[in-house]
């Protein structure tokens, strides 16, 4: 499973960021294999569609789930039509590493309608 | 003549002075009204037109022929606005981010890309009382895109007119420009205060991109500081009007009647402005 979770920095370590189509930094994180990777969000600058072209990226990506606070109605439609599932974290994770523990240990909630 | 009245920040009093200037100018002139405010059209409020529902107000938007598509992705790639994805061989279409460009349907070398028309609004037209030929245009609540709707509006005219009135929606964006491009003349509307002269900046901005001279009327006059009117005497741009805060004018307005109802002495003042803005506009049309 590749996950992918939107951040704040570059690291682990760095402040997830709750919004998915204009967060600056995307972790890609293989669960198999702990490898890791940040990649910079091309939409974080785009006037509109940020959504879609943020789902775009990351769809081409081949990840299995997105995580992040909120997903736009464009952005839903896009990662559902892929098969993408779409997980929710709230602001008591410090820490990219703790979204990643937290989905896991399945404390994440699935997100079943745009918002 | 082509008068565009636009302001800036909001509820600054462009449709006030617009449908006053309309109201005064109708006895001598024939007028062509649009309400350019299409996410929030209100001066047929003041003007009564008996306004009709003409036509909607239409995009072009792709639509794929998944059979002929073979997902290569290069119509995602010309889309400035990404309103189009390629996901799991298939192309799929975000109707609402779509400006109408073309680049898709032009670019696509499958051809698999037609277009069908989107209503995103209707367009209105009306006469008053006083023959003002009032045209409205009403963007679909939760649409985005107000330009395509203003320059359908605009190309809605059934007749040419003497003068010609753009009541500008607020702000100094895409649909502030796409009111204002065409005009003689811009007539900015403030208010004395910070926010007023921040957004009158910003509208002069757009203002010295046009090839249209441009005056200021301040409204609310009494209210907040004298920064508007020290900025304005360092500028090439006149105080045309000013128009006191006075809560008979608000209670007035408040009620959906004209200025030039409430206190019949700005009948006079808008004729007067008239005769200043045409002069200017001879002036700026002899420097061509």
């Amino acid at each position: 499973m590749i996950l992918i979770i939107s951040s704040q920095g570059r690291t682990l370590d760095s402040k997830p960021n709750p919004r998915f189509g204009r967060a600056p930094i995307f972790i890609r994180y293989n669960l198999e294999s702990d490898a890791w990777v940040a990649l910079n969000n091309p939409a974080v600058t785009e006037q509109g569609g940020a959504g879609v072209a943020a789902s775009q990226f990351i769809i081409d990506q081949g990840v299995s789930d997105a995580i992040s606070g909120n997903f736009g109605p464009n952005a839903y439609q896009a990662l559902k039509t892929a098969g993408v599932l779409m997980w929710s974290f709230n602001q008591d994770y410090g820490t990219v590493q703790a979204v990643i523990d937290a989905y896991v240990h399945s404390e994440l909630k699935q997100i079943n309608h745009p918002g | 003549m082509k008068i565009a009245i636009a302001s800036g920040k909001g509820g600054t009093g462009k449709t006030t002075v617009a449908t006053s200037l309309a109201d005064a100018l109708a006895s001598s002139f024939s007028i062509n009204f649009f309400d350019c405010d299409v996410e929030a059209p209100n001066a047929h409020l003041f003007l009564n037109p008996d306004l009709k529902d003409i036509k909607p107000a239409v995009i072009p938007i792709p639509v794929i022929n998944d059979e002929a598509c073979s997902a290569c992705g290069l119509c995602v790639n010309v889309c400035q606005y990404h309103a189009l994805a390629v996901i799991q061989g298939k192309v799929l279409v975000f109707p609402q981010l779509c400006h109408g460009c073309g680049s898709c349907t032009l670019n696509c070398p499958e051809r698999a890309i037609s277009e069908r028309e989107r209503d995103i609004g209707r367009l209105y037209f009306g006469k008053t009382s006083t023959g003002i030929s009032h045209y409205m245009g009403m963007l679909t609540v939760s649409e985005p895109m107000p330009t395509p709707i203003i320059h359908q509006l605009k190309a809605s005219m059934q007749e040419h007119a003497d003068i010609t009135i753009y009541d500008s929606p607020p702000g100094a964006s895409c649909a502030v420009v796409a009111t204002t491009y065409d005009a003689d003349y811009v007539l900015l509307v403030t208010e004395p205060t910070p926010f007023g002269l921040h957004d009158l900046k910003q509208m002069l901005g757009i203002v010295k991109q046009l090839n249209a001279p441009a005056g200021v009327i301040i409204n609310r006059q009494g209210i907040g500081d004298k920064r508007v009117e020290n900025f304005l005497a360092q500028s090439p741009y006149p105080i045309l009007m000013t128009i006191p805060h006075r809560i008979e004018i608000a209670a007035g307005l408040a009620s959906g009647r004209l200025l030039t109802k409430i206190l019949p002495a700005y009948r006079h003042q808008f004729i007067a402005l008239y005769e200043k803005i045409a002069e200017q506009v001879n002036v700026n049309q002899e420097n061509r």
